[in-house]
């Protein structure tokens, strides 16, 4: 047998609410202190307590931390889950199990461990019966890390970080690892490839999820205000702004410098949001799917009285309540397209952990700079799951509060302004704030119609001539948005086009794709909308370009096309949308799906005219 | 003596040393004859007399004819026609980028007590520092004449036919919702609406006005309830109400007897007095004042007054322990952490 080393899957199927998830962690953080590379990926329902849960972590020395569909070794922990988890395993691969599930094994084609769970959690004098089922949790721990040689040392420092330190769990939790690590020794014997061998892989890299990362950006980005209202995926996002505040924006007077209100619900929490950033403040919201829908109302008033808000999406599958722990990339079309009548609209679209970080803050910018509301599309998966990271950077840019006229400046124009006036012919008006004790300060700020100068009016040609600044101010915008990031490939005639959460398994895909169909493929990751020249320019350049996304109707394709309406014929739709985060296997298959009959092409880079048809059958 | 005119110093102007012409806005687009405007005239009467600095208001309104009014008083105060129903949440995030502003906001009995209910209610627990005046008149205005949420049952309305449903009791819900300051008037009755709304002003939190305003293109009939005929023939003042600014102490001794009159001490130094008129009633009784509403719900009376207020309870700025610099004024010192904070939080990650 062959070993598998660094390289492999481990799946836990536990009961919703067991307290299975400090376990999880504990086996994630441990592989990453030893340095290989590694991610982890709660797949649970929407539930408090009871329904089956999985917890799948990979480990893989080449750095692909998307997900993996192939199941190498899977826990069993929860007996309604049991012939699932059984029948899930790759063939060679691994299953252990708590024995106390009495259900027939049958597959000879995988190692097969039982472990006593509850019965060395009973025996053990250590363990107070009132924490028997959650420490029960480590005994796997300890039997999977004697198994495939999770080192000792690092899964103390695990869980040291886990209990923040608190030396009572730590030490029961710790005892339990080592009873199941004992007991494995004395009584399993090794019967599959999978090993764990230390890396330096991880150095200097950290652990975050992308809604704790975001937050954190958010206060380096002098977050002053914040709305929001309860919502999975979303509300770890706010829960942690109230986590870092105190800390990070500590005065020695014990005031604040901000606030953050939970609303009545998404309408208020837009509501307060535009309020504040109307009145000067960095303001923003986070919310899913549901919560936009609502806020969509708000959205239109704040395009159209030119009101910076930052709106964060961590992306829920709907239509409607849908799958409301299961992640997706299909908010697009909507935030998009948002509000009745014409508007625009600016969105980012973080790609990891780190990038969460980046446009926690930078999304105060772009939306002051623009006085528009500014979206950030994030999705469950990178909002709640851990990911190493690059550590966060202070940001390198000061804070940009955008066209902000107070008292001394409107003396120097002597009152003469006008709320709405294109001065610098870029589109972007100045404005005032409330509490600017200058008499000419004031304006009225309306969703009705409008001119220069705030005035409400209906007059047709002031009407259009606002909107067409509107368009304008949105074309300026462009200049202030994050590039899209190109992984180049020497030679590719064909393209991928994505964004979000799917690039590590997007580049584990092409991988594949170049290994064992000779494809050379560059790969653009698009990281907002409106689309910037280098996205245009990625298209022309290319032959195919296949647009991958987790949607069912390819909402970025769509976009795309109709950005490139000459190329349209050229972006070809790889869309998938089940809940669960992308697999290099989905994105391979959908790619051989539609390039079928594909030849490895090494011809140089088409010019538009040649590059019309989609891959001949 | 401050409440004399200095040499040299016109009249008509008072201690901030603006006219009541500094406190007007735009033109009404309203009907001739219409509640909401003599209310703007009261708010800038009571703005003027009470030397408020219009720099340091921010107006607010929904959607619908009283929200269009926050145009036709104070065009030197910020102002936000937000959304319809969504007036509480914009002034509630507004009111943080700077705390020491007071709001004024406009609503009608569409835009709070149909649309807008669950905004309305929340304000209150909340506490803003805000006056919510809510132009009530029974019926939709712009949209021709539907029935509103407050409207009373068997009101018949052209085209509408019969109302068949129960009406909303402003004051009752805002005082079910923990409101710190509920009063009713009477739009007939400037002298009562005036007083009422520096008395609310002085307030420090949110401020209910319930201002029965009639509407006299759809719903002015005689037997409506929400006409100016109705008001007058069924309006039951608890009181008599004067607002006296801080340190005017001089009037209160001189005109107003021990015994008939009720002192309420406001929270900016102002003073309340409320001249008894046989009522004896307490408006810092909270169970008194839900006892007046519903008798005066029994008897179709137009119960008007300063029906409660409590001056104890913060107001919601205060239970965020901002700075004292107002926080749209603060710079990247102030917001941005030190560069320092970046390996802390890197550290704090695993």
């Amino acid at each position: 047998m062959n070993k598998v080393v660094n390289d492999f899957s481990i799946t836990v199927g536990t009961k919703n609410g067991s307290g299975s998830s400090t376990a999880n962690n504990t086996i994630l953080r441990a592989i990453f202190k030893m340095g290989i590379p590694v991610s982890g990926k709660n797949l649970f329902p929407s539930n408090i307590q009871g329904l089956p849960t999985w917890y799948s972590i990979r480990a893989s020395k080449d750095g692909y931390l998307g997900r993996r569909d192939e199941l190498d070794i899977v826990i069993a922990i929860n007996p309604d889950s049991f012939t699932r988890d059984l029948a899930s395993v790759a063939p060679g691969g691994a299953f252990f199990y708590a024995d106390d599930i009495k259900l027939p094994i049958t597959r000879a084609d995988i190692a097969i461990y039982p472990m006593p769970i509850k019965e060395l959690v009973k025996k053990d004098p250590n363990i107070p019966a009132d924490y028997r089922d959650l420490v029960g949790n480590m005994i796997y721990v300890g039997a999977l890390a004697r198994m495939i040689g999770i080192d000792i040392e690092k899964i103390q420092a695990a869980l040291t970080f886990h209990f923040k330190g608190k030396q009572k769990p730590i030490d029961m939790n710790f005892h339990a690892v080592q009873a199941g690590m004992e007991w494995a020794k004395a009584n399993l014997e090794k019967k599959d490839p999978f090993y764990l061998e230390p890396m330096n892989k991880t150095d200097g890299m950290i652990m975050a999820d992308g809604n704790t990362a975001a937050a954190i950006g958010s206060v380096f980005g002098g977050a002053q205000f914040v709305a929001w209202y309860p919502i999975t995926p979303a509300s770890s996002l706010a829960e942690a702004i109230n986590d870092y505040m105190p800390m990070l924006r500590k005065r020695e007077d014990g005031k604040h410098t901000y606030a953050v209100v939970q609303a009545e619900d998404e309408l208020a929490a837009i509501g307060m949001t535009v309020g504040a950033g109307w009145s000067g403040l960095r303001s923003m919201t986070s919310t899913s799917g549901p919560g936009l829908s609502l806020m969509t109302e708000f959205a239109g008033l704040a395009y159209y009285a030119e009101v910076p808000v930052v709106i964060w999406d961590v992306q829920r599958i709907g239509p409607s309540t849908g799958l409301p722990t299961r992640t997706s990339q299909a908010d697009l079309s909507f935030t998009v397209g948002m509000g009745h009548g014409d508007s625009d609209s600016i969105v980012l679209l973080p790609g990891d952990a780190f990038e969460c970080f980046e446009f926690g803050w930078q999304a105060f910018d772009i939306a002051e700079r623009m006085q528009a509301p500014v979206f950030v599309l994030s999705d469950l998966d990178m909002g709640m799951n851990q990911w190493m990271s690059k550590p966060f950077e202070y940001p390198k840019t000061p804070m940009d509060r955008g066209k902000i006229l107070w008292e001394k400046d409107l003396e120097e124009l002597k009152g003469n302004w006008g709320r709405y006036l294109d001065k610098d012919s870029d589109g972007i008006p100045y404005r005032t704030l409330p509490g600017n004790k200058h008499p000419m300060s004031a304006y009225f700020t309306r969703g009705t119609g409008h001119d220069e100068y705030a005035k409400y009016t209906e007059d047709s040609s002031v009407f259009i001539r606002n909107m067409q600044r509107l368009k304008k101010k949105y074309e300026t915008a462009k200049k202030y948005l994050p590039k899209p990031v190109l992984h180049a490939a020497k030679g590719a005639t064909v393209g991928i086009i994505a964004y979000g959460s799917t690039e590590s398994a997007i580049l584990e895909a092409r991988d594949q794709l170049t290994r064992d169909h000779g494809m050379k493929i560059d790969i653009l990751r698009v990281r907002a909308f409106p689309f910037t020249a280098e996205v245009d320019e990625f298209v022309r350049e290319h032959e195919q370009v296949y647009v991958v996304e987790m949607n069912r109707d390819g909402q970025l394709h769509q976009l795309l096309s109709l950005a490139n309406p000459e190329a349209a014929t050229r972006l070809i739709s790889v869309a998938y949308g089940d809940g669960l985060p992308a697999s290099a296997k989905w994105i391979r298959e959908g790619i051989l799906a539609k390039s079928a009959g594909e030849k490895k092409s090494t011809a140089k880079k088409p010019s538009l005219k040649k590059s019309n048809k989609k891959g001949a059958k | 003596m401050s409440a004399l005119p200095m040499a040299g110093v016109p009249a008509n102007i008072n201690t901030v040393g603006l006219t009541k012409n500094d406190y007007r806005g735009a033109p009404t687009t309203l009907c001739a004859g219409c509640g909401h405007n003599s209310i703007s005239n009261q708010i800038i009467a009571a703005m003027y007399e009470m030397s408020v600095l219009p720099e340091n208001v921010i107006k607010f309104s929904g959607i619908g004819c009283s929200s269009k009014s926050p145009t036709y008083f104070m065009n030197r105060s910020f102002g936000f026609n937000s959304l319809h129903g969504r007036m509480p949440s914009i002034a509630t995030g507004a009111h943080f980028g700077d705390h020491s502003l007071k709001g004024i906001g406009v609503s009608g009995d569409g835009d709070t007590a149909s649309i807008g209910m669950g905004q309305f209610k929340h304000v209150m627990r909340r506490n803003l520092n805000m006056v919510y005046i809510v132009e009530n008149n029974g019926v939709y205005g712009l949209t021709k004449g539907q029935f509103s949420a407050t409207a009373e049952r068997g009101l018949e309305l052209k085209k509408q036919g019969a109302n068949p449903y129960m009406p909303v009791d402003i004051c009752m819900e805002a005082l079910i919702s923990n409101a710190t300051f509920v009063a009713r008037s009477f739009a007939g009755n400037a002298k009562q609406v005036k007083e009422l709304l520096k008395a609310a002003f002085a307030h420090n939190g949110i401020a209910v006005l319930d201002i029965i305003s009639p509407c006299v293109t759809f719903n002015n009939q005689d037997n409506a309830h929400y006409s100016y005929a109705w008001g007058r023939d069924h309006e039951e003042p608890l009181h008599d109400i004067t607002y006296i600014a801080p340190r005017n102490e001089i009037v209160l001794e001189r005109e107003l007897a021990e015994g008939e009159v009720r002192e309420v001490a406001m929270h900016d130094g102002s003073v309340i007095i409320l001249k008894n008129l046989g009522k004896g009633y307490d408006p810092t009784n909270r169970f008194e004042a839900l006892r007046a509403l519903e008798e005066a719900q029994r008897n179709n009376w137009l119960t008007t007054g300063l029906i409660y207020v409590s001056t104890e309870k913060p107001a919601l700025a205060e239970t965020y322990n901002l700075v004292d610099t107002p926080l749209n004024r603060l710079t990247d010192a102030d917001l941005r952490p030190a560069p320092a904070m970046i390996d802390k939080v890197n550290a704090l990650m695993f």
